[in-house]
């Protein structure tokens, strides 16, 4: 071997942030499909959470009930104009997906007021969807003794005034966690498919067969094509976390540096990934095929679209094996819970291992030769 | 310098891919400074054998000896000394023509001051002035061979291979590209040139004749014709096509070409000049049969049609 030579790596990383500033494709990808996905997903966190319909089933019949109806109304985000006769009702409306939400004022309304060990009245909601369990939250917040009593501030005792009831969904995956977990699916998407296709194209277009007859070892044109892409994980990431944050109002509670070194830990990962994959094909196709194929079992299995609780045992183990699943947790522990990777150990352990596995097992895989 | 070891020896070289025999047991000596040619038809396992004696592919069987290193143990030590001009165009075809150059330069570890000089010259020498500033994808097919060329000698190596360098090119630029190689053998160069061109084999000092990954012939041009071992007529007639099928089956013709309104037929020897003169006369084909001087094209298809002869 020649060793490792610096002047050689930086040849290659100029050389390749040359080519993807030409390559307008790939550029508009980089910044396009975080920006694309997060709109998308987002969608469904901004949507306007104001006038849902619903329903009132007032059994209570008094003047409380009425005044409390009344109070819900004024609160705007969901439209309580109809008022039903039983539960009976609502849950009809509510699967025909006419109403998305019904609150159940008990008989006993009066006796509960006063009770801070009673829940004083019940949202049935709509949990299949993400909306308006967004939305039920914010009526969970809602500070019915106070109001009742005429206060102008809550109190303590409103802390578990309502009970929600959520159908479809008893699973109430909050809309906040799709942000998070979409910094893991985006970094997934273009680290693993660009690194892929970046390090086939050499070989498919020939310009390996030159480079193998000069002193570059394949470490340094690994290396070279790859560092570009860390910095375009990073990139993403911010650019997630702004318009995250901005459009969204999507927090980061817990160390921004942190939240950092984890996507850094995952981006390495998805790019030993990607140029593992790139030992495997010969095309160009082939390396986008065999990325959509390690992507997808991560998007559906990771905990990023369904609960990983409500996944079968099988399942369950691999998305263990998965790095999304660990980013996924992270990221929403950073985020999301202002957890810190001391706490957060096994699952970062975990990105690391998987990390130091798969570039082990490339660089094995890479080498000098065209056969 | 006359006991100096030949550039490149190889002991039965062989490759398969799978049932396939691609080069079949080939011992080569390729003497230095001189420009030696692998002349063979399409799939006769010329850029394989290149490959190999590169170190990109292993061998399947055989010894490899390149500029004294065993090759493919010392592979790396030999991508030093060596420059490889492959046979489609490897370099960036979104990089201009002096960012391909300065890439290649870096991978060769020359320094700023050395790239500069280096390039200047290069892009001089092969009259790429105009088309510095130019994408490499966007040159014309005579251009890109120049840039090709001016890549793989930009370490200055002691030993060129060249697979089928002027395959797109036009016969004037074929001759300036074979002038330019000429000057590198003075310089002290070994050239390695794959071609399927007999012009271009006509210009070698020694010649390796391929088929199906077997040595068939080995010498100078001017060596392998005379040692021909065939004997080319030319017949001049009015029906060539009609003489031609006429031949066809006659025992003792190896080929025929028609050439114009000759017909240039290689037989084994001279013994078959009579039977040829018979045939064409029986079938009623009125025509003049005389002898010819061999040109390359009749020791390639003696050589490739004539069985197995070293
Ligand atoms: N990687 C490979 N896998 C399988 N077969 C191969 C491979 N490379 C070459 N071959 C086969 O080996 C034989 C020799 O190929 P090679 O490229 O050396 O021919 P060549 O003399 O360079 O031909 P050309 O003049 O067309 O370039 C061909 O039959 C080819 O199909
Ligand atoms: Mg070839």
């Amino acid at each position: 071997m020649n060793g490792f030579s610096l002047r050689r790596l930086l040849a290659v990383i100029r050389k390749e942030l040359r080519q993807l500033r030409r390559d307008r494709l790939t550029y508009a990808m980089i910044v396009g499909i975080p920006l694309m996905q997060l709109l998308l997903f987002g969608y469904a966190i901004n949507m306007d959470v104001r006038h849902l319909p619903a329903a009132v089933v007032d059994q209570a019949r008094s003047s409380a009930s009425r005044e409390l109806a009344e109070q819900l109304l004024q609160s705007r985000v969901f439209e309580f104009d109809e008022v039903l006769a039983s539960p009976a009702a609502a849950d009809r409306l509510l699967q025909q997906g006419t109403i998305k939400a019904a609150a159940i004022i008990p008989p006993d309304l009066e006796e509960r007021l006063p009770d801070p060990d009673r829940k004083v009245f019940q949202l049935v909601v709509d949990g299949s969807d993400q909306v308006v369990q967004q939305a039920a939250r914010q009526i969970g917040q809602f500070p019915v003794r106070s109001l009742m009593r005429g206060d102008a501030s809550a109190s303590s005792d409103d802390a578990s005034a309502v009970e929600i009831v959520s159908y479809y969904n008893p699973q109430r995956e909050a809309p906040l966690n799709t942000v998070p977990g979409l910094i893991g699916v985006i970094l997934t998407m273009t680290m693993v498919m660009f690194t892929a296709i970046a390090l086939v194209r050499e070989r498919e277009q020939g310009n390996l067969e030159f480079l193998i007859t000069t002193p570059l070892s394949s470490a340094e044109l690994t290396i070279g094509k790859v560092l570009p892409f860390i910095g375009i994980g990073l990139v993403q990431t911010t650019l997630v976390l702004i318009l995250g944050a901005w459009v969204f109002q999507v927090p980061v509670r817990g160390s921004l540096l942190e939240l950092y070194a984890a996507a850094l830990v995952f981006i390495i990962a998805s790019l030993a990934l990607g140029i593992f994959i790139s030992t495997l094909v010969t095309t160009q196709f082939q390396a986008m095929q065999a990325a959509i194929f390690t992507f997808l079992p991560q998007i559906l299995l990771s905990g990023f679209i369904f609960p990983f609780e409500g996944m079968p045992t099988p399942a369950q183990w691999l998305a263990e094996v998965l790095p999304l699943t660990h980013f996924v947790r992270l990221v929403r522990g950073i985020m999301l819970r202002g957890a810190g990777l001391v706490d957060l150990w096994p699952e970062l352990l975990a990105l690391v291992v998987f990390a130091t596995l798969a570039m082990l097992v490339a660089t094995l895989r890479v080498h000098k030769r065209l056969d | 310098m006359a006991t100096e070891p030949a550039a490149i020896v190889t002991h039965g070289l062989t490759r398969r891919f799978g049932s396939l025999t691609a080069v079949d047991h080939l011992d080569l000596e390729v003497p230095r400074s001189r420009v030696y040619g692998f002349l063979g038809p399409n799939g006769c396992g010329k850029s394989t054998t290149i490959r190999m004696l590169c170190g990109l592919l292993l061998p399947t069987e055989g010894d490899i000896r390149v500029l004294d290193l065993e090759i493919p143990r010392q592979a790396e030590t030999l991508k030093r000394r060596i420059g490889y001009m492959t046979q489609s165009f490897s370099l960036y075809r979104d990089l201009s023509v002096t960012e391909n150059l300065q890439f290649v330069a870096n991978l060769f570890g020359l320094d700023r001051a050395r790239t500069r000089r280096r390039l200047d010259e290069l892009v001089q020498t092969y009259r790429l002035e105009s088309l510095t500033a130019q994408l490499a994808g966007t040159l014309s097919g005579g251009q890109k061979q120049r840039l090709a060329l001016a890549a793989a000698v930009l370490n200055e190596p002691e030993l060129l291979f060249l697979d089928e360098p002027t395959s797109a090119v036009d016969p004037q630029s074929r001759r300036d590209f074979w002038a330019e190689l000429f000057r590198l053998t003075e310089a002290g160069t070994t050239l390695l040139v794959s071609t399927h061109y007999m012009d271009e084999a006509e210009r070698c000092h020694q010649l390796a004749i391929l088929q199906e990954g077997r040595l068939m012939r080995e010498g100078s041009p001017e060596q392998l014709k005379a040692d021909l071992g065939a004997l080319p007529l030319l017949v001049e007639t009015d029906r060539p096509h009609a003489a031609e099928l006429a031949l066809a089956d006659l025992p003792g013709v190896l080929s025929s070409a028609q050439i114009g309104a000759t017909l240039r037929v290689l037989v084994d020897a001279e013994d078959t000049r009579e039977p040829v003169t018979d045939r064409l006369r029986t079938q009623g084909i009125e025509a003049r049969v005389s002898t010819t001087d061999p040109n390359l094209e009749d020791v390639f298809v003696a050589a490739t049609q004539g069985g197995h002869r070293t």
